[in-house]
């Protein structure tokens, strides 16, 4: 990866600790890593190791305890402190989240499933719905736009539920366990749509996952144990 | 793009059938709120029937509803001579059952003298009483129609008339006679109970009775001022109309109105708080929807708008719903519902507050959701 291209997203030393005293669980301990445009990149590690802590961590959904983190260029935490008080507009214009099981919202169709997170975004309903289609065409599901979640197949869903993160083309994108709920060729065909989306929007696309038959589809692979960055 | 619509949308089966459920208890809610008006009303009908100012009754007594009374036929003679008497009448008031086409009817015979005060209110079909004998006034309640012929002791009687919503406070349909043949049914004795008294050497009493005289006054007299100058005399008391409402209201029906009241207070607080359980249900059925939402950037206030417009769309189709079924099936009530604009739109308003209050517990709940919860865990 060219060093001129500025890291999208910095974690710099962060820790983050639950409880204190004889309770005190240290989910992360001073993690630093970078991702860079471009780049796909997997957490891996065991179970407790911090994989998810970090994601979060990452995604703005939990705070740190020290450390600081570095957003497409924006300081977003300092000595464990937000600097951002709107995190739900940072979420919504930098980073799209996708999810293990789709999460798609039941009672949207597909289109509005991706609709939805353009007019949170400030979007009129006709350009947003303009825009789902698109996605959905770009991700080869623009024939199931009217579909319901409930009627979609696994690789379907999961294609809307890309879809849906990259609605307001953020340029993280988050990955909990992508390819958990789909076979080795769907995973594959989700994997080859995560790298093109990475070089097509230059964006970063951070992956927890333990699915090994996909390891092969990352550029780095950081490994979590104990809250503890092994290696890279 | 309406959340709240959506997702009624989606599941829109389970979403109707919840406000039907919710329908019907807030139906019950109306049926008890208009059984407490009908009772009310009910109870002052008869007492306002007559159009009069004024009742002449027994000394020491509230009656003739709330206590029994009689008084001497001739009192009205005397009431009509005093100063700011109009006109009065004489009046019986007695509870009998007759037996008519295989079924006993309970009503409430009212002896009136046909040309003074005291007689039924404006007819809803047939005439006014035309002869001395014989001829009955019947409330539409007592199923009777005109030209049905009804026994009632020794005689028979045809119905010439009949008025509508005119029952006595345990709602028994009226049923108005000439004074004389109400005199006649409650106190001549039957034919072998006279023998036994005639072999006794009792005397026979006599039927003069009356259980009051009503008293219309002129336009400038004081009801007050002639129930004082009533009041003179020993052996009669005299009742304002507007103290014979109060005393049916307040002591005749008053243990049958709070019991009601009472209920329809607890099935208010049994619907507020199924109300607040459906909502509370539906919202944490959507948690991870709703964490979901959080974590795509959904603002606060759209999630709130979700919940707080559903719980209003529930409360009010439901609402709906029970107020349109009570509507329709009210007239199939034994006793009468009274349903006033007023009564209705204070259950709305009381199950708008109530969804408000409800949502608020499911809003509570949303908004502790955490987003990471959709990342699941």
């Amino acid at each position: 990866m060219s060093e001129a291209i500025a890291q999208l997203v910095r974690v710099d030393r962060i820790s983050k600790h639950f409880g204190e005293g004889e309770t005190r669980v240290d989910a992360l301990r001073e993690v630093s890593l970078e991702v860079h445009p471009r780049e796909v990149v997997a957490l891996l590690g065991p179970s407790g190791s911090g994989k998810t802590t970090l994601l979060n961590v990452i995604g703005c959904i939990l705070d740190a305890s020290s450390g600081s983190m570095d957003l497409d260029g924006e300081r977003v935490i300092e000595n464990g402190s937000w600097q951002r008080r709107d995190l739900r507009k940072l979420r919504l214009d930098k980073i799209g989240f996708i999810f293990q099981s789709h999460n798609l919202l039941p009672f949207l169709d597909a289109t509005d499933n991706i609709a939805i997170v353009l007019q949170l975004a400030g979007a009129d309903s006709k350009a947003a719905r303009r825009r789902a289609l698109e996605l959905l065409d770009y991700l080869e599901v623009g024939n199931r736009g009217t579909s319901m979640p409930a009627t979609l197949s696994g690789g379907e869903a999961q294609r809307v539920a890309i879809a849906r993160a990259l609605a307001n083309k953020p340029r993280i994108i988050l990955a909990d366990e992508p390819t958990a709920a789909l076979d080795s060729k769907r995973a594959g065909i989700v994997m080859d749509l995560l790298r093109k989306l990475a070089n097509e929007q230059n964006a970063s696309i951070i992956a927890v996952t333990h699915d090994e038959k996909i390891f092969d589809r990352f550029d780095r692979m950081f490994y979590l144990r104990d809250g503890r960055l092994e290696s890279s | 793009m309406n959340l709240a619509y959506r997702d009624i949308r989606h599941s829109l089966g389970r979403f109707l059938l919840t406000c039907v459920g919710l329908g019907l208890l807030l139906g019950v809610v109306l049926a008890m709120i208009g059984i407490y008006r009908g009772l009310v009303v009910d109870a002052l009908t008869i007492a306002r029937a007559p159009a009069i100012d004024l009742w002449i009754v027994e000394a020491s007594t509230r009656g003739p509803f709330a206590e029994a009374s009689r008084i001497p036929g001739d009192t009205r003679e005397a009431i009509a001579r005093i100063a700011g008497v109009e006109s009065a009448g004489s009046i019986t008031y007695q509870t009998a059952e007759a037996e008519h086409q295989g079924r006993k009817l309970r009503l409430y015979v009212i002896g009136h003298e046909p040309t003074r005060p005291g007689g039924p209110p404006p007819l809803l079909d047939g005439r006014g009483i035309g002869q001395s004998h014989f001829e009955l006034v019947a409330d539409r309640a007592s199923g009777l129609v005109l030209g049905d012929r009804v026994p009632f002791g020794r005689s028979t009687f045809t119905v010439v008339g009949r008025t509508i919503n005119n029952v006595n406070s345990g709602g028994d349909p009226a049923v108005y006679m000439t004074l004389a043949d109400a005199q006649k049914l409650q106190f001549d004795l039957s034919p072998s109970a006279s023998r036994v008294q005639r072999a006794r050497g009792a005397t026979p009493a006599g039927r003069d009775t009356v259980n009051a005289v009503v008293a219309r006054l002129k336009p400038h007299a004081s009801p007050e001022g002639v129930a004082e100058t009533v009041r003179r005399w020993k052996h009669l008391s005299a009742i304002t109309q507007e103290a014979q409402e109060a005393i049916l209201s307040q002591s005749l029906v008053d243990r049958a109105r709070r019991q009601i009241g009472l209920f329809t207070s607890l099935l208010l607080v049994v619907s507020a708080v199924i109300i607040a359980l459906i909502i509370y249900t539906m919202t944490m059925e959507k948690l991870k929807q709703i964490a979901t939402l959080k974590l795509i950037g959904a603002p606060d206030r759209t999630i709130v708008a979700m919940i707080v417009q559903q719980a209003m769309a529930l409360g009010f189709i439901g609402f709906f719903t029970g107020a349109l079924l009570i509507l329709n099936i009210k007239d199939y009530f034994p006793r009468r519902v009274i349903l006033e604009p007023d009564n209705v739109l204070a259950l709305g308003a009381v199950v708008f507050i109530v969804c408000l209050l409800s949502s608020g517990l499911g809003v509570r709940a949303a908004l502790r959701v955490d987003p990471a919860t959709a990342l699941g865990g």
